[in-house]
């Protein structure tokens, strides 16, 4: 339940951060989480795992708002900035972990759960929290879709509409933080931000509509938050995360291989489809010329002057005759009255259909 | 010869990092005119208009629309963007992009209804797109893309249209409409800015002109100012356009 939740809303979010090409920006944010779950549970020396995302929350936003900063202030790209901060807040992270494992305190014990994620240290009130923020995250998007949009389409021309675009993307950043940091009990610091781009990685290939998208990348998250949950279930010792990110990366594969429109598979039948019509149509192309040059269209002549035409196959032959275009008597052919209106006509129709 | 100033702008000097890649740009853009701002690739063209419209923060210099702050008179001004400074595979569709010009009149929160749908319509129409609608907008031709964003603009039903290069990779026939539809909002008493790169069309497009090389070099009627003088002053090298008669 707590990991269709989360799935649903790490969907969602992870759908502008797919649009905004920031897709790298979860992972910094995930693994910039690590000390700050680390300095909340060395402030307290408690597990109460509010206390430990709050502290996740917090070193989050700081690491994000770093990270911004080094690529509005200084010449390195984002990718970089991206980079350092990812791996200077996760060594830091680490070198706290390490130093707590050290400590004689009992409670220590369970704080590498975050690394990875454990569905089974969820308890109903984590849940409760989740679903509330989902709550919030959804009524904002709600209100906020049309805002949303157009930064996320053409930033520059939304300033000059006289939005603040600076607090349209702070709102959809501190979002998407918020969703990483509730995840991060789940599905662990790093593999979160798999959760947050396979879902809508997965639904871009099906819609070409940002509202589906969002829906779909939704259903996408929870179910790979159910099954995942599930199988991970079924056995002993098998860590959630990378159960659900398993999950969600065969939605992820399925979706580009099989969609209708931007799939590989639809992709590759299209296109041999389109070379077969077109072999067919240069076949046939050649043979109206050929009978052009006599008065009777239907003059039979001899397959033998096809084999000089490139294409040209028994194949490509037996199809014309079987569309009823060409006739076959022997070793001779001849074409069709309606053969030979379709080729006349398919010059016309080749350039119309560009035009379009 | 023209009454009104509808973009005043003032020592307006702009840098990226240490050059400056405006220097001290003193403007004054009658009202009603077509102006073409030619110059070489780097001397400032989009970098003038995106300052203008706030997009950039100048290092010094202000902008006044109508003799008034550009923050207050927003409204009265649309913008054009180049058509390669969006991702044109997002997921939307044509009639949405335009849609969105209206999204500034209506302010945060509230959607857009029926009677922005139907300025929407008429903007399609009005560039030629209406049967393009419902298509998605990574289906679009170049050419269509650019008459989308163009349609935009026409939504917000603004005084001063600003556009950055709408006739860069586009065919000739949308090409001419774009300027049929740029001379009718002129004849309609608006003031459009183009960003323009071909200057064998500049006499004919054109009336008004600013030369601009990181300095303004000139501005006026292209009948009076569009010499050799100074395309050479604002090239560099000895540029001559043979400018029909």
């Amino acid at each position: 339940m707590g990991t269709a939740i989360l799935g649903a809303i790490t969907g969602m979010l992870g759908s502008f951060a797919v649009l905004r090409k920031q897709s790298l920006l979860g992972d910094a944010i995930s693994h910039a989480a690590l000390p700050g779950i680390a300095i909340a549970f060395l402030i307290t020396g408690a597990k109460d795992s509010n206390t430990l995302l709050l502290g996740a929350l917090v070193s989050g936003l700081i690491g994000t708002f770093w990270i911004r900063g080094i690529i509005t202030k200084t010449h390195l790209k984002s990718d970089t900035a991206l980079g350092l901060i990812l791996s200077l807040f996760f060594g830091f992270g680490m070198l706290l972990l390490t130093y707590i494992q050290k400590q004689p305190n009992a409670n220590q014990a369970g704080l590498d759960k975050y690394l990875f994620g454990q569905a089974a240290t969820l308890v109903e009130r984590d849940v409760w929290l989740m679903a509330i923020v989902t709550g919030i995250c959804l009524l904002v998007l709600l209100l906020f879709w049309k805002e949303f949009k157009i930064l996320l389409f053409d930033a520059d021309y939304t300033k000059t509409l006289g939005f603040n675009t600076k607090t349209i993307d702070i709102l959809i950043t501190s979002f998407i933080v918020l969703a990483i940091v509730l995840g991060l009990q789940t599905v662990g610091v790093v593999l979160m931000s798999a959760m947050l781009l396979a879902p809508a990685a997965a639904a871009r290939q099906w819609t070409n509509s940002l509202g589906v998208m969002v829906i779909l990348a939704a259903i996408f998250g929870a179910f790979s938050g159910v099954f995942g949950t599930a199988i991970s279930a079924t056995q002993n010792n098998l860590s959630t995360g990378p159960v659900i990110v398993i999950v969600a990366s065969i939605f992820v594969l399925l979706s580009f291989v099989f969609s209708p429109s931007r799939g590989l598979l639809f992709k590759q039948i299209r296109f041999i489809k389109n070379r077969r019509d077109l072999e067919l149509h240069k076949t046939l192309a050649f043979m109206y010329n050929i009978a052009e040059t006599h008065e009777d269209i239907t003059h039979p002549h001899a397959i033998k002057i096809l084999n000089n035409f490139q294409g040209f196959t028994k194949g490509t032959l037996q199809k014309l005759v079987h569309k009823n275009y060409v006739k076959l008597d022997g070793n001779m052919w001849y074409m069709t009255e309606e053969g030979f209106k379709t080729a006349s006509n398919l010059y016309n129709q080749q350039t119309t259909g560009d035009n379009e | 010869m023209k009454n009104k100033i509808a973009v005043k702008v003032d020592d307006l000097t702009v840098a990226y990092n240490y050059k400056p890649v405006l220097w001290d740009i003193d403007l004054e853009i009658p009202e009603g005119v077509l102006m073409a701002i030619v110059g070489p690739n780097g001397a400032g063209k989009s970098t003038l208009i995106k300052s203008i419209l706030g997009i950039l923060k100048p290092i010094a210099g202000s902008v006044s629309i109508y003799g008034k702050p550009y923050e207050d008179q927003r409204s009265l001004v649309a913008y054009v963007p180049q058509k390669g400074s969006v991702d044109w595979d997002f997921p939307t569709t044509a009639l949405d992009v335009v849609k969105m010009g209206t999204y500034g009149s209506l302010g945060w929160i509230k959607r857009p209804g029926l009677k922005q749908k139907k300025a929407a319509l008429e903007a399609l129409e009005k560039v030629g797109m209406l049967p393009f609608k419902n298509r998605q907008i990574s289906q679009l031709s170049g050419g269509q893309q650019q008459r989308i964003f163009l349609a935009r603009a026409l939504v917000q039903n603004a005084s001063i249209y600003f556009m950055d290069e709408p006739f860069q990779g586009v065919d000739a026939t949308t090409e001419i409409a774009i300027i049929n539809i740029l001379k009718e909002l002129r004849k309609a008493g608006k003031t459009v800015i183009v960003v323009h790169h071909d200057l064998q069309t500049v006499p004919e497009y054109f009336d008004w002109v600013t030369f601009l090389n990181v300095k303004k070099i000139a501005t006026g009627p292209v009948k009076d100012i569009f010499n050799d003088d100074n395309l050479t002053k604002t090239y560099g090298i000895n540029y001559k356009v043979s400018i029909q008669e």
